[in-house]
């Protein structure tokens, strides 16, 4: 089961180490990374695995957002399902 | 791997462009508890909404966390009362007000449908006590809405219905006069009433349904004028293409809340009802999407042409994306919750009758319309009837929640707050259509063939 996590906001040193210490404290595997500049913006899109992540979805999300929060950042997480729905037929 | 563009597409729209699930409805039925004991009566519905309907915050709650979809509201929808209170002649019907108004605080919801009569060939046991006493429920309880179906298009307009009802609409605003007329905001009177409709202050659970169901209105007029805004100069079958896609897009994702919804709460999926459905915020219009295809203002000329197009593409994508569809499904014109509609009602561009007009081709009717407190009752009955036939004629629902400021003049202003809004106090037409009314009986089912 996959999840998308997206951060968006201005660049700065350690974002993707903070990103992904949260995903390893709750075992949550990243499988894929992408990142680019969206109307000058960072913007980068975590497709992770949380099949085995040992709390619930809600709080991984929670604990995301407020370190969101915390950098100045938005960060989203969703599950792929949303995505997948809207976009493929 | 999905597209990133996809991803953040949709960040966007739920950032910026108000993207939202609506409402998920339960709704449930409550025939099993017809008893000619009133008060027992009540306390089998109290125990029943609160034993199907316990979870159905937290689990919204839940969905909107897990998939990153906001999802405004959780409501309920239950069986036409008059129907229950039917059972016990005797009886005021304001206890099952009380009792509904109960359980919706239990289980925490913020609005709960089916005070409601289906009155459109003639009144059964029940329907007359209930509607009478509809402006003391709306006035006494918090969250019950309230509607009466007056018409449709298979059994004619029962017009001593609709004098009935012009009458209580002005009573429940007098009754809430204190609370800026709020009971009016909460009481629709419908022709060709959907019975599996999830928007409030419309919803009840038709006799039709399964014992439970999960219905979920969508919304996102402000990703519909996002997108077109994006599409710049196009030709207008190009703006249709838009909005139908756009429209595939939100429904998908209501598709998926329902789905999911119906799986945790294991209650059957009923529909998804493709609506826009403006809110007051900035960015949430229907009217910013007319104004976006080309309108100076809403009101304008062209607004009909505008809407209609908006209206019939926003089912076409819609239906696609979803397995059931049903509710009212079109674009709303809710005057006092549709910031575009508030501007355009201020600056004089946009009148009732326009708004009579735009109702013949956008889903529902003449949705929140402040209007003089010192409006006749008859001439309230008289825009009902006028719409009524709009709807019966054109075999489509048409609704009207008008609601008389009392005290106030045409050109000031009501306030509701949250999503009902406010707005300016817009002028009725005051020649007479008393004897008419007063005539009573039933207008005849219209004609489905020679249609011209």
């Amino acid at each position: 089961m996959h999840a998308v996590i997206t951060v968006i906001g201005k660049d700065m040193v350690g974002i993707l180490a903070r990103v992904s210490t949260i995903c390893a404290e709750n075992n949550v595997n990243v499988v894929e990374v992408t990142q680019s500049i969206l109307h000058d913006l960072f913007a980068m899109i975590m497709m992770v695995d949380i099949s085995k992540c040992s709390v619930p979805f809600s709080e991984l999300s929670d604990r995301l957002s407020s370190l969101g929060d915390e950098m100045g950042l938005t960060i989203h997480t969703m599950h792929e399902d949303i995505f997948n729905s809207m976009h493929h037929i | 791997m999905i597209n990133s563009h996809d991803i953040l597409e949709t960040i966007n729209m739920i950032d910026n462009e108000n993207l939202d699930v609506r409402t998920i409805t339960m709704g449930i039925s409550l025939l099993d508890c017809i008893d000619s004991d009133a008060e027992r009566a009540c306390g089998k519905i109290y125990d029943k909404i609160c034993r199907y309907a316990g979870q159905l915050v937290k689990t919204g709650e839940d969905i909107s966390k897990d998939y990153g979809i906001p999802i405004i509201n959780e409501r309920i929808s239950v069986t036409p009362i008059a129907m229950i209170a039917g059972a016990c002649p005797g009886a005021d019907p304001i206890r099952y007000a009380k009792a509904l108004d109960r359980a919706a605080h239990t289980v925490g919801v913020n609005f709960i449908g089916g005070y409601s009569a289906l009155v459109h060939k003639g009144f059964g046991p029940g329907d007359y006590a209930l509607m009478r006493s509809i402006p003391q429920a709306l006035s006494e309880t918090e969250l019950v809405c309230s509607s009466v179906n007056i018409g449709t298009t298979k059994s004619g307009i029962n017009m001593d219905a609709v004098d009935r009802m012009g009458q209580i609409v002005l009573e429940t605003a007098k009754a809430t006069a204190d609370r800026d007329c709020i009971g009016a905001a909460k009481l629709v009177v419908f022709c060709n009433a959907p019975e599996d409709n999830p928007f409030m202050a419309g919803a009840f659970h038709g006799p039709g349904e399964p014992d439970c169901v999960i219905n979920v209105g969508v919304s996102g007029p402000g990703v519909v004028r996002a997108a077109l805004a994006k599409a710049g100069d196009c030709d207008i079958t190009a703006v249709a293409d838009i909005v139908k896609k756009t429209a595939f897009k939100i429904t998908r994702m209501g598709q998926l809340v329902a789905q999911e919804a119906s799986r945790r709460l294991c209650v059957p999926f009923g529909i998804v009802d493709l609506s826009l459905a403006p809110t007051p915020a900035v960015g949430d219009s229907v009217a910013h999407i007319l104004e976006e295809m080309g309108l100076e203002r809403c009101g304008a000329h062209g607004t009909t042409a505008c809407l209609a197009l908006l209206n019939d593409a926003v089912k076409k994508g819609g239906v696609m994306a979803s397995s059931h569809v049903g509710g009212l499904s079109g674009a709303f014109i809710p005057v006092t919750e549709d910031a575009g509609m508030i501007r355009a009602a201020r600056e004089g561009a946009l009148s009732l009758t326009k708004l009579e007009a735009m109702t013949a081709v956008c889903s529902v009717g003449l949705d929140m319309i402040n209007i003089p407190g010192d409006t006749p009752a008859e001439i309230i009955a008289a825009i009902i009837a006028d719409e009524a036939a709009i709807g019966m004629v054109n075999s489509k629902t048409t609704a009207v929640r008008v609601i008389p400021a009392i005290g106030k003049k045409a050109g000031e202003e009501l306030s509701f707050g949250g999503l009902l809004g406010g707005g300016p106090i817009m002028e009725v037409n005051r020649y007479s259509p008393e004897k008419f009314i007063r005539r009573g009986g039933r207008i005849p089912a219209p004609m489905q063939s020679l249609k011209n």
